[in-house]
């Protein structure tokens, strides 16, 4: 695989198949779709955070105008929604996995938690009825804080959770990290707290049941990353209809960023009551909903200590991290804390033993899953802030302690002391592009000369790893995972030579609908033009794994790869066939086979149409037809790395931070589209610089009240806030698919809250801050300062 | 129930409507207009904003009688058969967008606002669109396209 100069190939900027439809507002996202006849939900949701249901009154509510009917815990007759992953505590027990009915029984988890679900001829009138539903609830004593939520006292959640504590995982040598601190030049500490977001999709989620009594048919329109998957959970474990009877569709999706990957309650409700109510059942979240009932993410609190040597060598690092689970256990959310997160603790450094542990804490709160990089930006957050630490400590330079302990460009495969063998990376060089891009030996005269403005100017940097791809299914399979990873990819070529793709995967925004027709049409040589990539419909795709953790093009595209080869091999026989010749003397190219050393040739077309319309054709040892399906299980995560380096401006007097300058240097291996690249960086970065200084999900710690429960709470990076992005790549090859590509959906998110952080504090250190935590708001930095300078001024 | 009356992407409409219906619903529901997206209940993301009057107007913050009588544009509105609108192309051109669901509330906005000024600094274009957000692009390509659209505008 090699860029080929083609204009619409491999490594070109095609502008998107897509954005017509999106331009034109002819996009159809679920909420756009509108089934004959149908009904819409509203669900009540509890107002306290914890709290028993004593009595739940609809009298009043059903006798309402266009209500179709109400259902509560003691109607819903089906089982609760699964997670997909157990981990296993440290004395080997299975973590604590309490049920989840989509309407709660007796007893309310968390602001948002389901109570009712109203159906009514319109969603206003549904609203009206859920209104006069009287509830009667017993409030009870609420946790929400990660950090207290396993001491003593804290009220508990769940019966079965003792201390509030789902499972105590660890990684890791222990007595190798022991004895490496026992000897240790010089320790560095630091507490880290990764702080709660709402991952914010601009289309809220929504979801449509339908029920075809003529042949028992369910269909679930949904806002899904990975139809298959929901089919997959709703289907067996929650609604025990079989999969032949229950087609999912996820239509345009806008946005998802991982919090679209889970199964969600709401989906199997819209499908049950369907039946119930034998007309479709159509809800859509708003966004105040959505903020209390989309899982949310990150939500770690650490600390962590790094030993090094006199030289500053990196020798053993340990982390002790208490993730929280929210109310209940996400699709996903016992994987994020533990094996997205600790087994990248190496980051791109030769830290011979690490060793990490992870608590896992249920509160009162809105359940906690994987958000872009799950797991990934938590780990190189913490790192980041605590190579930096340890720079300042020693009074080494940071660039040069960080290169002090890269792993080596030829020290690939590279096994860490934390699970990974990583495959191919050269991070000296992401650095040294970073560095020059941003100007950062000049850096010192730009702090000079905003300092003469009376600003504070600060650069930071971060050099990560991460993993994505997730697989391969064997081993995410003994570490716990309920599902395989592997995905798969069709290729039917129509008899006048068009193509149609079926991916597993599923576009929402990525533009798969363009980079997997550039890779197809690139490969099999037919026009652009002629090939439309279908996603999204269980009903038309082989069973798919979906689209999460940058998966897309190394794990879908791989497996397309695959399916080409096979479509190649049997072309290769039929054009064989055409030309008189054997099979190994037909070499394919550019669209057209030929025989070797003659010029005898048939176009990929003739091919086509030869094998629908057998006439000529080798029928005694060749099937017809030229459709192939391909499932492609990874051998190994891929892992894309590289740097981000912010610079930052601080205005001391209001403790404004604006994000002077961005630099992004990513290595994520085969780039198929550039201008698609570049987009999910951008994105990815701004998603960064918003953890680092705007967002923040807060709940109150007595009522257990979400404080941040909508647009005007809850800062969104918005045009003005950020800057324009530098983005660059140097690639090195994945070595184990066969398209070198590494994948590149996360970095942005990954690579960049540090580099802020460690920017802004760069900015603070001249006043004597040393510490700060996300998001480093206005009145953060504010009051540092203050207090900081009172400290001086005690002194 | 009120009976509204307005003209919508060039077509007059009529309809009776519950008072309180909004004028995004207005046009997602009962004119089937999909394309204007409802992305929040504060009036804070800009996913609806069509054209009121010429003006750029966020549809969820308005009833659909107090649109009586008015001109409506749409995202629908925007292209002449399948030639877009130049600020649309330029949305292409520079990949100003990803998932597409802010991006009506998006074209919609930014032709507001280099209509009302010609020559936009980056600065300028970046605070013009502090009413609308995008999840996806982080404006990068969104400011590139508003820059572009801007001119061919002027061009046209
Ligand atoms: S839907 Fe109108 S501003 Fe968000
Ligand atoms: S393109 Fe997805 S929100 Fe803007």
């Amino acid at each position: 695989m090699a860029d080929t100069g083609n204009p619409t190939g491999i490594g070109a900027s095609v502008k998107r198949k897509e954005d017509f439809r999106f331009l034109t507002g002819q996009g159809t996202y679920t909420d756009d779709i509108k089934r004959p006849g149908q009904a819409y939900a509203y669900i009540l949701r509890s107002p306290h955070a914890h709290a028993e249901i004593v009595k739940i009154d609809t009298a009043r509510a059903k006798a309402m105008p266009g209500v179709v009917a109400i259902f509560t815990g003691a109607d819903y007759d089906k089982g609760g929604v699964p997670c997909g992953w157990q981990i296993h505590s440290k004395d080997g027990s299975p973590m604590v996995e309490p049920p989840h009915f989509p309407l709660c029984k007796d007893r309310v988890r968390h602001v948002g938690d389901q109570v009712a679900l109203v159906i009514g001829e319109s969603l206003a009138q549904a609203r009206d009825a859920a209104e006069a539903i009287a509830v009667t609830y017993k409030e009870l004593p609420a946790i929400v804080s990660t950090a207290d939520a396993d001491k003593p006292g804290a009220a508990q959640v769940w019966p079965d959770a003792k201390n509030n504590t789902c499972f105590d995982w660890h990684l890791g040598d222990k007595a190798a990290v022991d004895a490496a601190f026992a000897k240790a030049h010089h320790v560095t500490k630091i507490d880290i707290v990764n702080q709660r977001l709402a991952p914010n999709a601009m289309e809220p989620r929504a979801a449509i049941g339908d029920y075809d009594r003529a042949t028992g048919e369910y269909t679930l329109y949904t806002t899904s990353q990975n139809p298959h998957v929901i089919r997959l959970l709703m289907g067996a474990f929650v609604l025990q209809i079989p999969e032949h009877k229950l087609r999912v569709v996820a239509p345009d999706v806008g946005g998802g960023f991982g919090s679209k990957i889970f199964h969600y309650s709401e989906e199997a409700l819209v499908t049950w009551a369907a039946a119930k109510v034998r007309r479709p059942v159509k809800w859509t979240s708003d966004r105040s909903e959505a903020f209390i009932s989309d899982a949310q993410g990150r939500d770690h609190v650490s600390h962590a200590e790094l030993a090094l040597d006199k030289d500053g060598k990196f020798l053993a690092l340990r982390v002790s991290t208490k993730a929280n689970m929210g109310a209940y256990l996400s699709t996903f959310a016992p994987c994020v804390p533990t094996y997205l997160s600790a087994t990248l603790l190496a980051g791109v450094y030769t830290t011979p033993a690490i060793y990490a542990e992870v608590k896992a804490v249920f509160t009162n709160t809105v359940a906690v899953d994987a958000y872009r990089g799950a797991g990934r930006p938590e780990t190189t957050y913490l790192l980041e802030r605590l190579v930096e630490k340890a720079a300042r400590e020693t009074g080494i330079d940071r660039v040069e302690l960080r290169r002090k302990n890269f792993i080596p460009k030829d020290a690939f495969p590279y096994q860490t002391p934390v699970a990974l063998q990583y495959d191919s990376g050269d991070y000296f060089s992401t650095l040294d592009i970073a560095l020059k891009r941003a100007d950062w030996a000049g850096f010192e005269a730009r702090r000079a000369e905003a300092k003469k403005r009376g600003k504070l100017r600060g650069i930071g940097i971060s050099t990560y790893i991460e993993a994505c791809g997730i697989a391969p299914s064997a081993v995410v399979g003994s570490l716990g995972a309920r599902a395989g990873l592997y995905e798969c990819g069709s290729i039917r070529v129509h008899p006048t030579g068009s193509v149609t793709v079926f991916t597993g995967t599923h576009s929402h925004g990525q533009g798969h609908e363009t980079t997997f027709a550039q890779l197809v049409s690139d490969t099999l040589g037919v026009p652009f033009d002629s090939v439309e990539v279908s996603h999204g419909d269980t009903n038309k795709i082989p069973f798919g794994m979906g689209t999460y953790g940058s998966r897309s093009l190394a794990v879908g595209g791989s497996a397309l790869v695959k399916a080409m080869d096979k479509i190649i091999a049997k072309a290769t026989r039929i054009a064989a066939h055409l030309m008189e010749a054997s099979a190994a003397d037909v070499e394919f190219k550019n669209g057209e086979f030929s025989v070797k050393g003659t010029d005898k040739k048939v176009p990929f077309g003739q091919v086509a149409l030869t094998a629908y319309v057998p006439h000529n054709y080798p029928i005694t040892e060749l099937e017809p037809g030229l459709e192939e399906t391909a499932f492609y299980d990874p051998l190994n995560f891929t892992y894309p790395g590289g740097c981000h380096i912010c610079e930052v401006e601080i205005d001391p007097d209001t403790g404004v931070t604006q994000v002077a300058k961005f630099t992004a240097v990513d290595d994520i291996g085969r780039v198929i589209n550039p201008m698609i690249v570049e987009g999910q960086v951008h994105g990815g970065v701004v998603q960064g610089i918003g953890q680092a200084l705007l967002e923040n999900c807060a709940y109150d710690n007595e009522s257990g009240q979400l404080l941040t429960g909508s647009y005007m709470d809850y800062t969104m990076p918005r045009a003005d806030d950020v800057p324009s992005i530098d983005v660059a790549t140097h690639n090195t090859m994945c070595t184990h698919n066969p398209l070198g590509s590494k994948g590149v959906g996360e970095v942005g998110a990954i690579g960049s809250p540090p580099a802020v952080i460690n920017a802004v504090l760069d900015a603070l250190l001249p006043v004597g801050v040393k510490d700060i935590t996300m998001p480093a708001t206005p009145v953060k930095v504010w009051q540092a300062i203050q207090s900081a300078g009172s400290a001086k001024a005690a002194e | 129930m009120p009976t509204v009356k307005m003209t919508v992407n060039g077509k007059p409409v009529s309809a009776e409507v519950e008072a309180r219906t909004l004028l995004v619903h207005f046009l997602r529901e009962h004119l089937d207009l999909t394309g204007t997206h409802v992305g929040c209940d504060t009036a804070q993301c800009g996913a609806c904003t069509v054209h009121v009057g010429g003006k750029a107007v966020k549809s969820c913050n308005m009833l659909a009688v107090q649109a009586d009588g008015a001109e409506v544009t749409t995202i629908e509105g925007l292209a002449t058969g399948d030639t877009l609108h130049p600020m649309q192309e330029a949305f292409r051109d520079h990949h100003g967008l990803q998932c597409g669901f802010c991006t009506p509330g998006m074209v919609m906005s930014a032709i507001d606002l280099v209509k009302r000024k010609a020559d936009l600094s980056e600065a300028e274009i970046r605070a013009g669109l502090e009413g609308n957000i995008c999840r996806c692009t982080g404006y990068h390509n969104i400011v590139k396209a508003v820059q572009a659209g801007a001119a061919a505008t002027r061009g046209r």
